[in-house]
């Protein structure tokens, strides 16, 4: 069998269209888009497309999208440029637990520079705990950050509903992280009072190095970096011309409906599959479509998800445990933690992630070695005491 | 344009016999170093000292001399005719050029005479060329200090030349690598082995790590982060051989059949023996280890004694008697500490018993060891160990 990435949600292989679009900007229109010549302005209007195409899909102005360096930094942006606009209104801000790191650290830094931070707990679905943010909101209270999807269970949060509660006051942000959820679930940016919006391209088959931060018409925040003008100040530098292309192209492949069913589809294969035909698993992410399509976590017992990764590895399938950047001492993620699993499941938590171009029959093969390595490694190192 | 550097070496020259042989180690050892970087470098000795000439960048000579066993302390130096006119010339521009980089200084001249048939003499020499300095320099910026001067600028007065320099870089010491022999390294990718291989190299061993792969239960990342170790080594050593050795079928035969509490002892059991088998191949005639005492369970003085009489090759420890924080220090200084502690598993950490046997006996051992059937098993894992070679560089 050739390779099966099941790793698509720590970053998606570039498909072949990004890649000729990308070597087409490299090769032809290579000016810089601020200069004032013609070939300056052939990469302007390259530009501009280039940012309608990503706008139209999310149904927003192109006024209201700058692109950034990734996901990451696009959140740093977001973040500490709103907290550092509305620190006259009150000093508390609010999130998830269960965060990427790069939102995390930011709630981190800022707890040093004295805003109160309260982290808002998930249920043991991973999912955020609606009423809890009902109780802390208060008028002090200037940003929420909420992610849409979470990146190691796939659990998807009520943005809606936060959204309507923090609607009822004045000078609250609400920024909700989308990196997950682009192109898999849908969000509608107008309707819902969301402010601030993160989307990233390495995740939908673009290229890594480019990520995009949606910031409502009506939004001020303050820019945390200096420079010229490009992306209205908010990142300036030269503009990734080839990056942007590439994930506007990227945004052209966006997965149909249809196809985003198969990745349904393919996924409660494979769950129902562990629940049925493997002892001892808890499956971690949230079924019947509470959770984005292209993530299934799952624990089993008394095996470290490191070496069932290997395992699979030499069957040629490339999965991943729930965070990419554990440390040796803090083996277990925060996002598996907050599951509150039994304690001989937690090591043994891994993340399959789809993308629309996995077939069932990679699917099959999966399990099959699955389902053999786990009765091994268990028979080898499990429930040895 | 040539630098010329003067490399002092200390114990080889109390070898006897041999010293010939080790000042010629040293000298090929030098240039095997630097010689990706200057095709046209020269090496030669003179009696007690070796110098190098090269127009390689300055501060990587200095860094490459600094990792090279059995070079005690080196100096880039002028070399000069015997001309005292142009000693002195040269002895203003060295105190003028470290005044402009600071306000002022104190220095002494210190003067060494091995041809006696020279006009001045040594005392004569420091005399008249600080007499000369001071009368150049601003009084206001510069003194003498005859104890502990600043800077301190050395005239050495030779049979045709004289060498000037200021200053003088520490080496590691020791003996030149290859005087000694082949030595085997059980390498892991943790903090103590590497370092233990480096005091190996630092006595003239040229260390061939071997390293146990047990694949899936470590990951590749694991193997590449003991290839990087092995690399830092590589440059303290030229060039190194690293054996891989597959370790995953010994290790579930070991954890099939073995009580759990024996399992890291046995284990090492069996990679003492494999290591052994290895590095006789390559003439090794000792095997090092990061042992220290009472380090962990498996390093009690109980568990050394049932590990120990594996080999028939002599097992040297050279980390026996350091502190965990001694060793930790030491890895910083070469340059492994950083790489060491990547969050990698290695297999010792996974397949640790939950509840080690910290005083074995040799009988609970045999016993232990029993029904496991490794025979066969060690031959594979000899004949498929994967050697890779990697250059310094």
């Amino acid at each position: 069998m050739n390779n099966v990435y099941l790793d698509n949600a720590a970053t998606t292989k570039v498909i072949p269209e990004v890649i000729t679009e990308m070597n087409k900007i490299m090769d032809t229109y290579y000016a810089n888009p601020s200069s004032l010549h013609r070939l300056g302005l052939k990469a302007e209007n390259r530009l501009k497309k280039a940012r309608k195409t990503i706008c139209d899909i999310l149904k927003v102005d192109p006024k209201e999208l700058i692109f950034a360096g990734s996901g990451t930094v696009a959140n740093n942006i977001a973040i500490q440029g709103a907290v550092n606009h509305l620190k006259k209104f009150g000093n508390r801000i609010i999130t998830s637990s269960t965060e990427h790191k790069s939102v995390l650290k930011i709630f981190e830094y800022l707890k040093t520079q004295g805003f109160e931070i309260i982290y808002i707990p998930v249920n043991n679905k991973g999912i955020v705990n609606l009423d809890e943010i009902k109780k802390v909101i208060n008028k002090n209270t200037i940003l929420v950050s909420i992610m849409a999807v979470n990146n190691e269970t796939g659990s998807i949060n009520p943005i809606n509903k936060i959204a309507k509660v923090i609607n009822e006051y004045d000078h609250i942000y609400f920024h909700v992280d989308g990196v997950q959820a682009l192109g898999k679930i849908p969000i509608n940016l107008q309707v819902n009072k969301i402010d601030l919006y993160t989307i990233s391209a390495h995740k939908i088959h673009g290229p890594k190095g480019i990520a995009a931060l949606y910031i409502k018409n009506s939004v001020i925040i303050d820019k945390i970096l200096q420079g010229s003008n490009q992306e209205q100040g908010y990142y300036p530098g030269t503009e990734n011309m080839p990056g942007i292309i590439g994930f506007s192209e990227a945004v052209n492949h966006l997965p149909s409906l249809k196809q985003i069913n198969k990745i349904y589809e393919l996924k409660n294969y494979l769950a129902e599959k562990i629940k049925k035909e493997i002892p001892d698993v808890i499956i971690n992410t949230p079924l019947n479509k509470r959770s984005a399509p292209h993530i299934l976590n799952v624990s089993f017992s008394d095996i470290k998800g490191e070496i069932l990764i290997h395992s699979l590895e030499s069957a040629n399938i490339y999965i991943s445990t729930g965070s990419a950047c554990s440390s040796k001492k803090n083996k277990i993620s925060h996002v598996i933690k907050a599951l509150n699993l039994p304690t001989n499941y937690q090591q043994g938590s891994v993340r399959f992630s789809f993308s629309q171009h996995n077939t069932r029959k990679e699917i099959k093969y999966t399990f099959k070695n699955l389902k053999e390595k786990v009765k091994n490694l268990r028979k080898i190192i499990g429930g040895k005491k | 344009m040539n630098k010329l550097y003067l490399i002092r070496y200390g114990e080889i020259a109390l070898k006897g016999e041999n010293r010939s042989l080790f000042e010629n180690k040293l000298l090929s050892n030098i240039k095997k170093s630097l010689e990706n970087t200057d095709k046209n470098l020269i090496t030669y000795k003179t009696p007690g000292r070796i110098f190098l000439k090269t127009s390689t960048d300055q501060s990587v000579v200095i860094d490459r001399l600094l990792k090279i066993a059995g070079i005690v302390s080196f100096s880039p130096v002028l070399k000069l005719s015997l001309n005292y006119n142009e000693m002195k010339k040269e002895t203003l521009k060295i105190v003028k050029n470290t005044l402009e980089e600071r306000e002022n200084i104190s220095f002494r001249i210190t003067a060494r005479r091995s041809n006696k048939k020279y006009k001045y003499d040594s005392m004569e020499l420091q005399y008249k060329l600080g007499e000369y300095v001071i009368e150049n320099v601003d009084q206001n910026k510069i003194e003498v200090d005859l104890h502990q001067p600043e800077l301190n600028i050395n005239v050495e007065i030779r049979k045709h030349n004289s060498y000037i320099y200021s200053k003088v870089h520490q080496g590691i010491g020791g003996l030149p690598v290859g005087v000694t022999g082949n030595v085997g390294l059980m390498l892991s990718g943790g903090i103590d082995s590497p370092v233990a291989g480096y005091m190996g190299i630092k006595r003239g061993a040229k260390i061939i790590p071997v390293y146990f792969h047990s694949f899936p239960f470590t990951g590749d990342k694991t193997k590449q982060k003991v290839i990087e170790l092995a690399n830092v080594l590589a440059n303290y050593q030229n060039n190194i051989d690293l054996y891989v050795v597959n370790f995953t079928d010994i290790l579930q035969e070991i954890n099939k059949k073995c009580p759990n509490k024996l399992m890291t002892i046995i284990m090492r059991r069996l990679m003492l023996k494999i290591t052994e088998l290895i590095i006789e191949k390559k003439n090794g005639k000792a095997i090092i280890t990061g042992e220290s005492i009472g380090q962990v369970a498996s390093q009690t003085l109980d568990a050394i004694r049932v590990t120990n009489p594996i080999p028939k090759l002599p097992i040297l420890r050279p980390l026996l008697g350091l502190n965990k924080v001694q060793i930790i220090n030491m890895a910083k200084k070469i340059g492994t500490y950083d790489i060491s502690i990547q969050p990698y598993e290695d297999c010792c950490s996974i397949f640790v018993p939950y509840s080690p046997e910290t005083h074995p006996k040799m009988e609970q051992i045999k016993k232990g060891e029993e029904t496991l059937d490794v025979d066969d098993l060690i031959k594979k894992a000899v004949n498929t160990a994967e050697l890779i070679n990697i250059e310094a560089y």
